[in-house]
């Protein structure tokens, strides 16, 4: 879509599902991603919670960051960019990726879509345009911002499958998780890929903008005890601590906008050395990260339970009840499927290892009056919330 | 042939030689690499019209340090230090004005300024002195610096407090990031002389007399001159290139001519040869490049093998050539007006005033040229009448500023350029145009050709303050070790920057030694 040249006179653009949502609009809760207007909350957060786990939730995902990178040093480029090993990935395939700058620090995640012979979809959580063309340098490729021209949306949950398969999207029952196809919806043309930030079962659906408003018609016509809810970031944020995704910029500061020495991350220190490999040829921040790789890690952004009922919200970490200080909580949400307290923390390693005990401070009101609390915290490994109908192919209809 | 050593050296300027020297003389088996037929890059002799030669493109230096020329024994393989030469003002209105050392003399130069000179310079000497030990050294870090950088810090902060004294330290600190325009203006009254002291703030970069900086390139210069005046040698420059090519040779290092590096090969971060533009492959566990920043870097190793905002810092370095190259050979000496036929063994300048040298760089800025250039004038058969027929010279002449892009384009555009230089000289000297026999011009663009010099830049990128110290090249090469493992720099891109020092040369062996290149 292109954006239409009245569009300054808004703070905020307007995607083309905007109308629909603002239709459904209860709460008029609305905040800005990516300078488009988006909802935090739709109608009610307990239920949009809900339908991500239980139902089938629908977002725009417009504002997702989208670039095109296409010419035949397209997958040397993107190899050269990310700290991943792209030349596995095959036409169909998804992967999830992060690139860093020449420090090793993690500039931003996405995910990377091949959709054919050199020729690649990146998305991204910040604006990157500025540093796909610095990075491009040497390569011949070319860089298009798509984020205007796709609309986007994710429909996600246990019901999703059996929504979309309804609603006429083909071709589902064979989509392994981290696939993308070309699919259609009667006679509309939809890109399907079965990828998220939910930890659920749940599909991405990408389309032309003025074929936007037939697929989210389709999705909604749908009858049935599917629980078919629009959901907003509120919703989001909680599920995708529950599925133990971070965030870039809001669990941890982005390299490019970091001032203060040592307040930037690289991948090891948030948990995803899983994603770099040193021994896949040169990328940007491969020497800082080799590095950084042969002593031990001094800090980690970490997955944690913390016992009670109290809200985390902004808490500080303790090795021993009142001692010294080594972390802080980036982010917690109470979890109503777990009935636990989750939380991403920034935790201090010594010599490479946890404290053998954590203990989160936690300070809350009551009626307008301060109280602290002490919770002891366990770290945990895995994701806290992973359904075995997330991964099943084909999934389960209902 | 040998295909394989312990270091490589990409080309054979006099940097990259005496890198090539030292690493020889500390027991390295070296291979120097020059695409040219001979080494001596921008020094090298070269040749034009039918019968006439010139020393160097490089036409006039300081002397060499004598350290360096001690600890490479320069003089035992026939190093005579130049002869001091004179510079002449050229002003058609108001006389020639001479310089020599500490001393000025010109018709109509006042009283003043003939007194105020040799005390001017004495102070900008000291200054000049103080930055002596950071020229010499490394540059040193500012985060995570090592035992060397600290003393280097200190050192310099030391020589600036008790070696000046504060109130010299004072002057120092206000004048140190002035333009040269407001300190002459300041200080003198004569056009030629103010002029004559710009011009060697601002001769080879991008900058006028009134560009920030310029005092602080000026106090670079001066302590090249620390070692002495400006000198012509009898052969030209390529008189420092025979005795550093021996001095290499003669520690062991191989220099190979017409053997031109198209790529220094690095995996996965790591350098460990190069490829010959004839395919021939050569491999050594530690790489040294003495082409400038940009062509090693971007060209040589190439961006998809470096850190993506590493490649960015270095395509940005600023440095497009100003200086165009113009050679003529004549059938006798030129007269230039005012000045005694017995004389000719000079630095001639024509840029008469601050005004006027300003006024030729303005349209630098814009891919265009003055009709009135400073020009900087030697006639080195003067003192070698080998270079031309007998009774006749060469006529050697640095002209700023040409754009290394011409608006118009350099294809179509040279012979205006020409026209343009010889009625500027006809002026200054006139009958020159028919004594014109053989004749040569060379743009910032045909010295990028034809010295592989990034842009036609003799100091391999602009000397300003932001590229400078360990900001020169680029942050995260200034100790002449590179991203690139085994990769060194060592040539004019480095600190402390061009000119005929060795320095850059001098101190990227130095850095090369204290690390363990066998690694």
């Amino acid at each position: 879509m292109s954006i239409d040249r009245q569009h300054f006179r808004l703070a905020l653009a307007t995607t083309p599902f905007t109308g629909r949502i603002e239709a459904l609009s209860k709460t008029e809760n609305w905040t800005a991603w990516n300078s488009y207007k988006v909802p935090r909350v739709v109608d009610n957060l307990s239920t949009e919670y809900f339908a991500v786990r239980s139902g089938c939730s629908v977002m725009d995902m417009t504002p997702m960051e989208k670039y095109r990178i296409r010419g035949s040093d397209a997958l040397a480029f993107l190899d050269r960019l990310l700290t991943r090993d792209l030349s596995k990935l095959r036409t169909g395939r998804v992967s999830y990726v992060v690139w860093c700058n020449d420090e090793g620090k993690l500039i931003d995640d996405g995910t990377v879509f091949q959709l054919g012979e050199q020729d690649y979809r990146l998305c991204s959580q910040h604006h990157q345009l500025d540093w796909l063309r610095l990075s491009a340098a040497g390569f011949d490729v070319d860089i298009e911002t798509e984020t205007h021209e796709i609309a986007a949306l994710a429909v996600q949950g246990p019901t999703s499958y059996s929504v979309l398969t309804a609603a006429g999207v083909t071709g589902l029952d064979t989509l392994r998780p981290f696939d993308v196809r070309e699919t259609r919806l009667g006679d509309i043309p939809v890109t399907v890929s079965r990828t998220g930030y939910t930890g659920d079962l749940g599909y991405e659906l990408w389309v032309a903008p003025e074929h936007a408003l037939a697929l989210w018609d389709a999705v909604f016509a749908i009858q049935g005890l599917y629980d078919i809810h629009v959901i907003g970031l509120d919703a989001l944020e909680m599920v995708r601590v529950e599925a133990g995704f971070i965030m870039p910029g809001f669990d941890f500061n982005t390299a490019e906008t970091t001032v203060r020495d040592g307040y930037a991350r690289s991948p090891y220190e948030v948990g995803l050395s899983w994603v770099v490999n040193l021994d896949k040829g040169h990328f940007t921040g491969r020497r800082a990260l080799m590095a950084e790789k042969a002593a031990p890690p001094r800090r980690r952004l970490t997955k944690l339970v913390v016992d009670g009922n109290k809200p985390v919200g902004e808490a500080f970490i303790y090795a021993r009840k009142r001692g010294r200080q080594i972390g802080e909580v980036k982010v917690a949400v109470w979890s109503p499927i777990l009935k636990a307290n989750l939380a991403l923390a920034d935790i201090e390693l010594k010599k490479g290892r946890f404290p053998d005990t954590l203990w989160a401070r936690i300070d809350y009101q009551r009626e307008l009056k301060w109280h602290s609390a002490w919770e002891p915290c366990r770290v945990s490994t895995k994701p806290f919330y992973s359904p075995e109908h997330r991964s099943a192919t084909p999934p389960e209809a209902c | 042939m040998t295909d394989t050593a312990d270091v490589i050296i990409v080309g054979a300027g006099h940097n990259g030689l005496t890198c090539a020297a030292y690493l020889a003389r500390a027991g390295m088996q070296v291979i120097c690499l020059e695409s040219a037929p001979q080494p001596g890059g921008l020094s090298a002799k070269r040749s034009f019209g039918e019968h006439y030669r010139l020393p160097g493109l490089a036409h006039w230096s300081y002397p060499l340090s004598p350290t360096l020329c001690r600890e490479l024994e320069l003089e035992r393989f026939g190093y005579v230090p130049g002869k001091p030469a004179d510079t002449v003002v050229l002003d058609r209105s108001a006389g020639p004005l001479t310089l020599g050392g500490n001393s000025v003399s010109g018709e109509s130069l006042s009283r003043q300024d003939a007194a105020e000179y040799p005390r001017f310079r004495d102070q900008y000497l000291e200054f000049a002195k103080v930055l002596r030990p950071v020229l010499k050294n490394r540059p040193p870090r500012l985060k995570d610096s090592d035992s060397r950088d600290k003393r280097t810090l200190a050192r310099l902060g030391w020589d600036l407090r008790f070696g000046l004294g504060r109130d010299k330290m004072g002057e120092f600190l206000r004048v140190a990031g002035m333009n040269i325009f407001d300190l002459l203006n300041d200080t003198f009254s004569d056009e030629r002389l103010k002029a004559a002291i710009a011009v060697d703030a601002v001769m080879g970069n991008g900058m006028g007399p009134r560009t920030p900086g310029s005092v602080l390139t000026w106090l670079t210069r001066l302590a090249a001159e620390l070692n002495g005046g400006p000198v012509l040698y009898d052969g030209g420059t390529s008189d420092i290139v025979a005795p550093l090519t021996q001095s290499a040779q003669s520690a062991g290092a191989t220099i190979r001519c017409d053997a031109r590096v198209e790529r220094i090969v690095v995996e996965n971060g790591r350098a460990g040869g190069v490829v010959l533009e004839n395919g021939e492959r050569l491999t050594a566990a530690c790489i040294v490049s003495s082409a400038d920043p940009r062509t090693t870097f971007l060209s040589l190793v190439g961006a998809p093998r470096l850190d993506a905002m590493f490649a960015r810092r270095v395509a940005q370095i600023r440095g497009a050539g100003v200086v165009a190259k113009l050679h003529l050979g004549l059938d006798g000496l030129p007269a230039f007006d005012g000045v005694e036929a017995s004389q000719p063994d000079r630095r001639f300048l024509i840029g008469p005033s601050m005004r006027y040298v300003e006024r030729a760089f303005n349209p630098v800025k814009y891919g265009e040229y003055s009709d009135e250039p400073v020009l900087e004038i030697t006639l080195p058969s003067v003192n070698n009448p080998d270079l031309a027929p007998a009774g006749q010279h060469v006529m050697s002449v640095n002209v700023a500023y040409i754009p290394y892009k011409l608006k118009a384009g350099w294809e179509s555009g040279k012979t205006a350029l020409f026209d343009t230089l010889i009625a500027l000289l006809e002026r200054y000297a006139p009958g020159l145009r028919s004594q014109i026999v053989a004749h040569e011009c060379l743009t910032p663009a045909d010295i990028e050709a034809g010295y592989l010099a990034g842009e036609g830049h003799w100091h391999h990128g602009e000397l300003a303050l932001h590229q400078s110290l360990m900001l020169r090249p680029v942050h995260g090469a200034a100790q002449y070790d590179t991203p690139v493992e085994n990769l060194y720099l060592c040539g004019a891109g480095c600190h402390p920057g061009g000119d005929l020092t060795g320095l850059p040369g001098q101190n990227a062996a130095w850095r090369i030694l204290e690390t363990d290149v066998s690694r």
